[in-house]
């Protein structure tokens, strides 16, 4: 059916399915569940009887969890190429087949299938949390609950952890994989293996969580708050194994960015050519070098308190919660930066190819860029402005949040010029990417109310706060996620998406987002806390009104699968090598870009932002009109 | 060089007309927001701290609207004058103007620093409502008068204790009218946070920790008190609305009463204290 059964070699279909591939590492994942199951009920049973204690055992569950991973990266054939190397071969790239679409099911050390695994993983857990927010805003139709207390609580815990841990590879994932090697120069990624290892890892850590309902869900919603997280049912595990291991795909995600554009920045890269998308993905990169192993430690010692009985997060066993919170928050909130920062980057990067002029101060935009990473770092104790810890420094914590709001001025300066006297093009893209701007807009300025500790004192932990970030969140990170994917997926696919589908999804999604959350800033002010299954009756209408627009943007998510199914799978329309008359590299090469990206490593002489001067020709198929001399 | 690099109409001021339409429109909407909307946000008037909160806001309300007005107007009249009009245009090869940079950076730095100060202020006069932990150090002037309500948070419900009263204990939050309360906000278990509402007040019930809030009462006024961290199962039901804040002798009176219905089982609590420890916990639901 595909072609990639009759490209590849005469071996039968079935002697293929045999070998280091999805299956085996989901044959080799179960049974290391059940191996690790079976070894935690026997050890602790016998050796430590004081848990009989209670009448639960994490540590079988952890185990089957820890075991049940490696399986699945053994099945993959993680393990191949360092066994190989012990034994004395040659280093190679192997696993970079060249052709048959088996290679998408398993370790591939091409960043260019990986960026579109990504896609497709990220997607379908996407659409997972999304679906979840859908039933929440079920919930929240009638002020009395429809669903049972502690099934809401796991909704929601699912719906925001899921977001929070899938979505910070949503734009690095696909599309830095995808694109940075070629935008700078390079055949491959540092690290290719460590790069298949991270999505192999993000799949394995989204499926544990989703495991979290068998064993009646979490309570404690994504922050995970000790002690709440050490007296949670076993469900809790699967929470705590998910960020886990999210924490590790972050950071050597990370550390892979960093390494390829220090250390493979082709002849005439200079950092000051570097497109700013890559300067995006720098900055995000090294937040999450340095803020997810924070995140490991916290869920480490949670891990500790449920299994050895450690009292780390319990006050009377001489811990304390405030702990867990200044952990927690330490990578939380870099980890809204991780997810706001792809958003700055690839709206600086769309706005130049559809104004038709260069990038307006490219150096404030990085300047911008590089502030925002260096100032949340600065700031975490703003979530804790109300817990009575270290009183004394909120007028502190309150200065360096609302300085952040100066790197993040300079975006909006940096977008706002670049359009000024351009020639825009409205294409679907360029719509996402403008919508940014008021939907950042609200989201930062909304910002600048829960910065200030004593309108703070309201708004925190209320629905004021939900809808805050989900403006800057759903409105700087998804809004522009969608812009990536109608920019760049005809030149990952080589098909073109319908634009016609585009322009609805946008309209809709777009008015759907802000008539879902507007009014929920008001709900909040009234005195709905987060995470509530029951609300007051007054509070009815707002909250109708938020849940029949979410229907709306739940639709407007269809509308885009739609277009993907209609244009990838049934349309397949051909795209223009150029079709947005970009003057970036990945514009100037085949679509799909070759298995090598180029025909031979090429020399920069510019910056890819040259619109309007003449001095680089646009690259554009043969008959079309040119641009100009 | 034949690229065709402005639009129709080049030679118009549009930075100038941009200004004019952002003060224009400005002039209409700031005043609109500080003095219309501004004061209907909550928390309202119920307590000295509450009125801060609401001024607070109105002054925030009044530095946004200008710049909410700013980009709109600049985005609104980018996109309608500047869109392509014949597929071949290019915009002008412009990559900066470092005065504007320099500009904005000084507006925004100052604006910036101008929120934070006035927003360090707000809070360090009274606190503003929120928690302060155990020493607390952002008093209202007359603290020493102060009366100390404890509030204990388990799941899932808040009691409080009187200490003055011979540390009496009821499930509901009763305040005297005109009175400067210090609240002690605790919890038996896990992480609560105490929201009265229309009082203006917030602030994390933790285990082992007193965390010290000072609210100024005002007029008599029915309390909506709710939970704003979750704290497991049942959060979404750790509410209560039958707290008052009542005249001075009302108050007395309704202690009266409290201990008449409660005192017999004064002696079966622990002693008053700014922390308790429970036994240690047992995994539950």
């Amino acid at each position: 059916m595909s072609e990639g059964s009759t490209a590849t070699s005469a071996r039968p279909l079935w002697r293929r399915l045999i070998g280091f591939n999805l299956l085996l590492a989901v044959v080799l994942g179960v049974a290391g569940w059940y191996l690790g199951w079976y070894i935690g009920k026997h050890a602790t049973a016998t050796s430590l009887s004081y848990f009989g204690d209670t009448d639960q055992n994490d540590i079988s569950v952890f185990l089957g969890y820890t075991l049940g991973v490696v399986g699945f990266l053994i099945g993959l054939g993680f393990l191949q190429y360092p066994l190989a190397r012990l034994r004395g071969y040659p280093p190679s790239l192997r696993e970079k087949e060249t052709e048959g679409i088996g290679r998408y099911f398993g370790l591939c050390t091409d960043h260019k299938v990986v960026g579109i695994q990504y896609f497709f993983g990220i997607g379908f857990f996407f659409a997972v949390g999304g679906l979840n927010a859908m039933l929440i805003r079920f919930e929240l139709l009638r002020p009395t609950p429809v669903f049972n207390s502690g099934n809401y609580l796991t909704l929601v815990g699912l719906h925001g952890t899921m977001m929070m841990g899938m979505m910070t590879s949503a734009i690095l994932g696909p599309f830095a994989n995808y694109f940075v090697p070629i935008m700078i120069g390079a055949r491959r990624m540092a690290f290719p293996r460590i790069e298949s290892f991270t999505f192999w890892l993000l799949m394995a850590a989204g499926t544990i969580l989703l495991t979290t309902v068998f064993f009646g869900g979490f309570p404690t919603g994504w922050t995970g708050y000790g002690p709440l997280n050490d007296q949670a049912n076993y469900g809790m595990d699967a929470y705590i194994m998910f960020f886990a291991l999210v924490g590790v795909s972050m950071c050597l995600l990370g550390m892979n960015m960093l390494a390829t554009v220090v250390t493979m920045r082709a002849p005439g890269m200079t950092w000051s050519r570097l497109p700013i998308f890559v300067w995006g993905v720098v900055s995000t990169s090294i937040l999450n070098l340095l803020a997810a192993p924070v995140l490991i430690a916290a869920l480490a010692m949670g891990l500790l308190d449920r299994t050895a009985q450690t009292t780390f997060f319990i006050s009377s066993g001489g811990g304390s919660q405030y702990l867990y919170e200044n952990l927690f928050w330490f990578f939380g909130h870099p980890e809204v930066y991780i997810l706001a920062l792809p958003g700055f980057a690839v709206l600086l990067e769309i706005l130049p190819v559809f104004s038709r002029k260069p990038l307006w101060g490219y150096r404030l935009a990085v300047a911008g860029m590089l502030g925002v990473t260096l100032l949340s770092f600065l700031v975490w104790q703003h979530h804790l402005f109300m817990s009575g810890i270290n009183s004394n420094l909120r007028p502190f914590y309150m200065l360096s949040t609302e300085l952040i709001s100066i790197p993040t001025g300079f975006t909006f300066l940096c977008g706002l010029m670049t359009l000024w006297r351009g020639s825009i093009r409205f294409t679907v893209p360029m719509l996402f990417a403008l919508a940014w701007f008021f939907n950042f807009l609200i989201g930062g300025l909304s910002g600048i109310f829960n910065s200030d500790t004593p309108s703070d004192t309201t708004e925190h932990g209320s629905f004021f706060v939900m809808a805050h970030f989900h403006y800057t969140i759903m409105g700087g990170l998804i809004f522009t996620f969608f812009a990536a994917i109608y920019f760049w997926l005809p030149k990952m696919t080589g098909l073109e998406l319908n634009e016609r589908l585009g322009k609805i999804h946008f309209w809709s999604m777009f008015l759907a987002f802000n008539s879902t959350f507007l009014p929920l800033f008001v709900v909040g002010f009234k005195g709905m806390p987060r995470r509530v299954v029951t609300y007051a009756p007054n509070l009815q209408f707002l909250n109708d009104w938020a849940s029949v627009s979410a229907f709306v943007l739940g639709l407007s998510m269809l509308v885009f699968l739609g277009n993907l199914v209609y244009s990838l799978l049934f349309a397949r329309v051909r795209a223009e090598r150029n079709p947005w008359e970009s003057l970036s590299i990945e514009w100037q090469l085949p679509s799909p870009v070759p298995v090598q990206n180029f025909d031979r490593i090429p020399t920069f002489e510019s910056d890819p932002y040259g619109y309007g001067d003449g001095a680089v020709p646009v690259a554009r198929p043969a008959g079309a009109p040119a641009t100009g001399s | 060089m034949a690229i065709a690099h402005t639009q129709p109409g080049g030679d118009i001021h549009h930075g100038r007309r941009v200004l004019v339409l952002w003060l224009a429109i400005s002039a209409i909407v700031t005043p609109i927001a500080v003095f219309v909307v501004g004061p209907l946000i909550p928390p309202g008037n119920g307590s000295v701290q509450a009125e801060g909160q609401v001024f607070d806001n109105q002054v925030l309300i009044g530095v946004s609207a200008p710049i909410i007005v700013f980009v709109l107007v600049m985005l609104g009249y980018t996109l309608i004058v500047f869109h392509q009009r014949d597929a071949v245009l290019e915009g002008p090869p412009v990559r900066g103007d470092s005065r504007l940079q320099l500009w904005w950076i000084v507006i925004t730095s100052v604006t910036v620093l101008g929120l934070a100060a006035f927003g360090t202020y707000e809070l360090v006069k009274d606190g503003a409502g929120g928690g302060q932990g155990p020493s607390a150090t952002f008093l209202p002037s007359n603290h020493n008068q102060a009366m100390d309500v404890q509030v204990i948070g388990q799941q899932w419900e808040f009691t409080y204790r009187y200490p003055t009263y011979g540390g009496l204990e009821t499930p509901h939050l009763y305040l005297p009218a005109d009175t400067l309360i210090r609240l002690h906000v605790t919890s038996l278990d896990v992480v609560h946070s105490f929201w009265a509402v229309n009082l203006g007040v917030k602030a994390d019930a933790n285990p082992g920790t007193d965390n010290v809030v000072y609210v100024q009462t005002k007029h008599p006024l029915a309390l909506n008190i709710r939970c704003s961290e979750l704290c497991g199962l049942w959060h979404g039901y750790m509410f209560d609305g039958q707290g008052r804040v009542v005249s001075q002798s009302e108050f007395a009176s309704w202690i009266k009463q409290q201990q008449a219905l409660y005192g017999p089982v004064l002696k079966y609590l622990p002693p008053y204290s700014t922390t308790y420890s429970p036994e240690p916990q047992l995994r539950a639901g």
